[in-house]
């Protein structure tokens, strides 16, 4: 399979990015790791006109823990951040999540930046970012500006980025010693998580997130709630799947994915030792 | 810079120590770069999906999937496919040794990517054990095997001499971290 013809512009800094970004419109696509954009056009389900290669922007692949935040470049590789100690000590959920992407070749080529872009409810990272309460720094002609994950996932593989900008850098708080967890459930090795749950322990109870419940990335707003009220991990977690229209397909129907969703809450709740 | 985007390009890629500079289609994919214009067709096209990892190379040391990497993002890297993974005297490396010793291939399909891919574990991890093994073999699937013996292949391989390229130790260098406090 070979994608459609495209042209081709590769940029070696963001400003650069973001002119070829000004001067393609909605035509051009951003191209950091490829591990998502060229599968999809290698199917013919993208043809952007150009691509923009930020492969080789420099210095945007840092890792910097930041007094109370952490604060990860675009185009870290997700191989970069779960191999990364200080990331590991700092927000250790963010460090095992990335190590569950697809397998060990497409971590190495992976970027944080582009998998948050792509915005696949499928995907780990996204619903991790979200349970973090992390912002996104985006650059673009009308400067930058930060966006809550929360305001970031807007619907199917859409963002808040609009076309002529570039997600420059990702922030999360520092957890530290939180308990955590992230349950994937999937039906083979390296697959997407037929559906997944985060949950990280706070003062209140936990945040959580789940993977691959609906066109977007959810945060598991009636389990926090339950658990700000008091309930048990294990009755909060029954309110997982509220409101949720998962899709149903050759893995799972939509009940068997609500199922999941509350089961793998609740062990996600119990490992990260919210009682 | 220009802004304009270019329909073709000339990129330059080291393969297996040689320097290859080719004028390229920008949607031209690495695997078909190596196989068709280059020759080299021991890296092989399984799933096109980067689901099974028969086309993996090494891309800077790095096992990664050459049907999911344009040529033109592999532009003035080092890439090394599974001819160039024995010594310049023709001597095969542990790994190739150990699918051999260990018989860790029956139809073959899959070998050159298992190899990359072990090639590429061993440099980060000269010691794994079977569960690390598999781990890090998920991105590549064989359907003879069963799998075992790709497993003692690999340890085989891990006892005597690990993660080799040309005749020399593959090392790897991470990325330094910064911190701030």
């Amino acid at each position: 399979m070979i994608p459609a013809p495209f042209g081709y512009v590769r940029a070696t800094s963001s400003d650069e990015a973001l002119a070829a970004l000004a001067s393609h419109g909605d035509e051009a696509k951003l191209l950091a790791g490829g591990h998502s954009l060229l599968p999809l056009m290698k199917l013919r389900l993208a043809t952007p006109a150009v691509l923009v290669d930020v492969g080789r922007v420099p210095d945007l692949g840092y890792i910097r823990v930041e007094g109370d935040e952490v604060a990860i470049g675009a185009l870290a590789r997700h191989r970069d951040i779960e191999r990364s100690a200080e990331l590991r000590a700092a927000c250790p959920v963010l460090g095992h999540v990335a190590g569950q992407v697809g397998d060990p070749q497409v971590r190495a080529r992976g970027t944080l930046g582009g998998s948050l872009a792509h915005g696949d409810a499928a995907s780990d990272l996204p619903a991790a970012v979200l349970a973090l309460d992390g912002t996104l720094v985006v650059d673009g002609p009308r400067g930058r500006r930060e966006v809550a994950a929360r305001e970031f996932f807007v619907g199917f593989l859409e963002t808040a980025l609009e076309p002529d900008e570039m997600l420059v850098e990702v922030r999360v708080p520092v957890t530290g010693d939180a308990g955590w967890s992230y349950q994937k459930f999937t039906r083979r090795a390296q697959d997407w998580a037929v559906v997944g749950a985060v949950a990280v322990a706070r003062g209140d109870g936990a945040a959580g997130a789940l993977v691959n419940m609906g066109s977007r990335p959810l945060r598991a707003d009636a389990v926090e709630q339950a658990l700000a009220d008091g309930a048990t991990a294990a009755d909060a977690s029954g309110l997982a799947a509220a409101g949720t229209e998962p899709s149903a397909d050759l893995h799972a129907s939509t009940d068997y994915r609500r199922h999941l969703a509350r089961v793998l809450t609740g062990r996600a709740l119990v490992a990260a030792g919210v009682a | 810079m220009s802004t304009d985007a270019a329909t073709s390009l000339t990129v330059t890629v080291t393969i297996n120590g040689r320097r290859v500079p080719r004028t390229v289609e920008p949607r031209l994919l690495l695997v078909h770069l190596l196989r068709e214009q280059v020759g080299l067709t021991g890296t092989h096209v399984g799933c096109d999906t980067s689901n099974c990892g028969a086309c993996t190379v090494l891309l800077d040391g790095e096992a990664v999937k050459s049907c999911t990497v344009l040529a033109a993002q592999a532009d003035g890297t080092e890439v090394t496919t599974v001819e160039g993974l024995a010594a310049p005297d023709g001597t095969m490396s542990a790994v190739q040794e150990g699918f051999r010793q260990e018989h860790g291939l029956q139809c073959g399909y899959c070998t050159p990517g298992m190899l990359m891919a072990t090639t590429s574990l061993l440099a980060d991890d000269p010691d794994p054990d079977e569960a690390a093994i598999r781990s890090a073999l998920e991105g590549n699937l064989c359907r003879c095997t069963g799998y075992q013996m790709i497993v003692n292949a690999v340890r085989w391989a891990a006892e005597r001499g690990g993660a080799t390229v040309a005749g020399e130790p593959l090392v790897r260098t991470e990325t330094p971290v910064e911190v701030t406090r």
